[in-house]
């Protein structure tokens, strides 16, 4: 275990070197692993030079949450304990968060439902902490197979939402999420989001930092708000009774502060443009009149689609959205500028990027939106089923 | 830092509302005292709470002013709270508090007291939950409990009325046998949960079960509650405090209930680990008792 008084200035607690965000991500020298996205996002915390992380065996689990245990016990991250249930977890994260503390914690399917009152709470708090979920899908039936149905009902927390297609852009997001959600004038918690067993349990091969290098601590005192931790002046935010009055004052704090929050997440755009690159990230054929809107594994799946695609003479491209929220509305047009038909992939029986989709794009864009391929409770994705979908609608009738 | 952050910067002391320059020149912060907090410097200093917003009479508002004057570093003191009447008096208090969702306190609770061990390790921060029945026995049993399990090191205070009174009156869990309550037409239909003893089996240090009839026995049992859960385990505290709107009487007539009711319900009920009593025998050595 390590002592947060053996930080100095230039070391962290566990006697790695603390760089920028941008010398771990852009500049620091790397090397080819091969592991599966749990491992991955080990070593990404393992740099990140976390505070305080609290788990729950969650089935369907990933063994992210235990590894960071490791960590702990390795002396990388400061704090770490089991809580009791997803909502208790939340709960034990938003206390390390409030206090100061730079905070993690992994959930997916069943358990993000339990948890969900949290999450509003979150963002209302202004806690800057990261959740990584893994996407497994809903009960009942009772499942533990890759599905992102949960994924809609995080979309309206006030929490900002990133999307990662693979073990890389796991490793990547999550290392410069803590950095976004932390920034003074965004300081709302983050989400990164994967879908569960294809990224947290498939292993593949990733470009990783050398792990004597970290990020620079998190400094609560940049906060937006006060951190619990009796060391400033307790905030009329604690001290005036707005929420308990029923007048009109009262009103009016809570509704600023719901926009507040949202206006939060809008003001990460540049940051996350910086380091996601852009919020989507386009491949394929720049002209083509054909597009998929993916984000995660259907990403992986819709490439597949259009390499296929191109063999029979179709020009199609890829559009992948990497954050969710915020939504890449003003990128997203630009993109479909000369598209006449956008297929949005998913893994979930519900749509919800199409929704997603088809509100931001409104009155702003000719492109024919449709919905699917869709799949959902653990199916597969294959490209075929996407080529069909195309093929249907370039020929009707004939089919593929 | 602690005390220094109710020091008012000089540029705006013209500006400052009367009961705030009063917390800085008049309260009975730890760091300014000889001896000991209590309730003794109540009607000479300023008080932690300022003013609440309670129904006239209610001995929850009377309970948290004893609470407050008992803390041993108040400067150095977080309170987490649950939804409920005790969240209405929330806000008054000058000290960092925290309402997070109804039922998670002691959840919240946990990752702060941990949180502030691990960030200053050279410093004691105590962590005092404070919440009602509903919030304590009802909807967050599971996290009361868990953080006992666990040997989380904070002070659990649980504001018994024996009702959901903020949401007009429906039965607790707390709620004594046959009491005819809103969701308990016909009368409540099992015994009150006996949430002392509760705690002790689930690993509680120290838990008493009381009314708030005696102020100067609820600021023992706080002070003792917090020192030991500082250095020892979790500690727990049910202080009966009656809901008069709920059960029918006067403003003027708590007291006479809760004192009632020292002989009945909530009849003395005190349980002290031997480590706990060890420490508290050192405490009073060293004259923090």
């Amino acid at each position: 275990m390590s002592k947060r008084s053996d930080m100095t200035a230039t070391k962290n607690w566990s006697g790695q070197t603390m760089v920028t965000a941008d010398h771990m991500l852009f500049e620091a020298p790397r090397t080819k692993h091969f592991m599966t996205g749990s491992e991955v996002l080990k070593e990404a915390v393992k740099r990140c030079t976390v505070d305080a992380s609290v788990s729950y065996p969650i089935t369907p689990q990933s063994e992210a949450a235990h590894l960071i245990g490791e960590l702990w016990a390795e002396g990388y991250v400061g704090m770490y304990f089991r809580g009791e249930n997803e909502f208790g977890v939340m709960s034990e994260v938003a206390g390390c968060a409030m206090s100061g503390s730079r905070t993690i914690t992994t959930t997916s399917g069943p358990g993000t439902l339990r948890a969900m009152e949290n999450f509003p709470q979150w963002s209302g708090t202004r806690i800057p902490c990261q959740l990584i979920l893994m996407a497994r899908g809903i009960n009942s039936p009772l499942t533990i197979q890759p599905d992102n149905l949960e994924v809609t009902f995080m979309l309206e927390t006030g929490c900002m939402i990133w999307y990662a297609e693979n073990v890389q852009e796991l490793f990547d997001m999550s290392i410069a999420a803590f950095i976004v959600a932390e920034k003074p004038d965004v300081h709302v918690p983050i989400v990164t989001v994967v879908d569960g067993f294809f990224v947290s349990h498939t292993r593949e091969s990733v470009m990783l930092p050398n792990d004597d290098i970290a990020l620079l601590p998190y400094e609560p005192y940049k906060s937006p708000l006060p951190p619990i931790d009796s060391e400033t002046p307790p905030g009329r935010f604690l001290r005036d009774p707005f929420v308990m009055k029923s007048n009109y004052i009262s009103y009016a704090t809570h509704a600023s502060w719901q926009w507040e929050v949202r206006s939060a997440v809008e003001r990460s755009r540049p940051y996350a443009e910086h380091f996601l690159k852009g919020l989507l990230h386009e491949s394929g054929d720049v002209d083509a009149e054909i597009a998929f809107i993916t984000c995660g594994t259907a990403s992986h799946q819709a490439k597949e689609g259009q390499r296929e695609l191109a063999k029979l003479g179709i020009k199609s491209k890829v559009i992948k959205l990497r954050t969710i929220r915020p939504f890449p509305t003003k990128e997203l047009i630009k993109s479909l500028e000369g598209v006449k038909h956008a297929w949005v992939p998913e893994f979930n029986v519900v749509g919800w990027l199409e929704k997603e989709v088809k509100t931001a794009l409104y009155g702003k864009s000719d492109t024919n939106i449709i919905g699917g391929p869709r799949v959902a409770g653990g199916m597969s994705l294959p490209a075929e089923a996407i080529i069909q979908e195309v093929m249907e609608v370039l020929n009707p009738g004939k089919g593929a | 830092m602690a005390i220094d952050i109710y020091k008012i910067n000089p540029e705006f002391r013209d500006i400052m509302p009367q009961e705030i320059i009063d917390l800085e020149e008049n309260a009975t912060w730890a760091e300014k005292m000889d001896k000991p907090r209590g309730i003794k410097e109540l009607p000479e200093t300023k008080e932690l709470l300022e003013e609440h917003s309670l129904c006239a009479g209610c001995p929850e508002a009377a309970a948290l002013r004893y609470v407050l004057s008992a803390l041993p570093t108040p400067e150095d003191t977080i309170i987490v709270n649950s939804t409920g009447c005790t969240s209405l008096m929330f806000p008054h208090i000058a000290l960092h508090t925290v309402h997070s969702l109804f039922g998670n306190q002691n959840a919240v609770a946990s990752g702060i007291k941990r949180s502030l061990t691990w960030r200053f390790p050279d410093r004691i921060k105590d962590v005092v939950v404070l919440a009602g029945d509903g919030a304590t026995v009802d909807i967050g049993l599971d996290y009361t409990l868990q953080s006992f399990f666990r040997q989380e090191k904070i002070t659990t205070i649980c504001f018994d009325n024996e009702v959901y009174a903020n949401t007009g009156g429906q039965e607790s869990g707390m709620t004594p046998k046959g009491q005819v309550f809103k969701m308990a037409p016909t009368g409540k239909k099992f015994e009150k949960v006996k949430m002392w003893e509760l705690a002790t089996t689930s690993g509680c240090h120290y838990s008493i079960n009381m009314t708030a009839s005696a102020p100067k026995a609820v600021a023992k049992a706080v002070r003792e509650a917090i020192l030991i859960a500082r250095e020892i385990g979790p500690t727990y505290l049910n202080i009966y405090t009656p809901c008069i709107l709920e059960i029918g009487l006067s403003a003027n007539e708590g007291l006479g209930e809760m004192k009632d009711q020292d002989k009945d319900r909530f009849a003395s009920y005190k349980y002290i680990s031997p480590e706990a009593e060890a420490h508290l025998k050192k405490c009073k050595e060293e004259g923090l008792l």
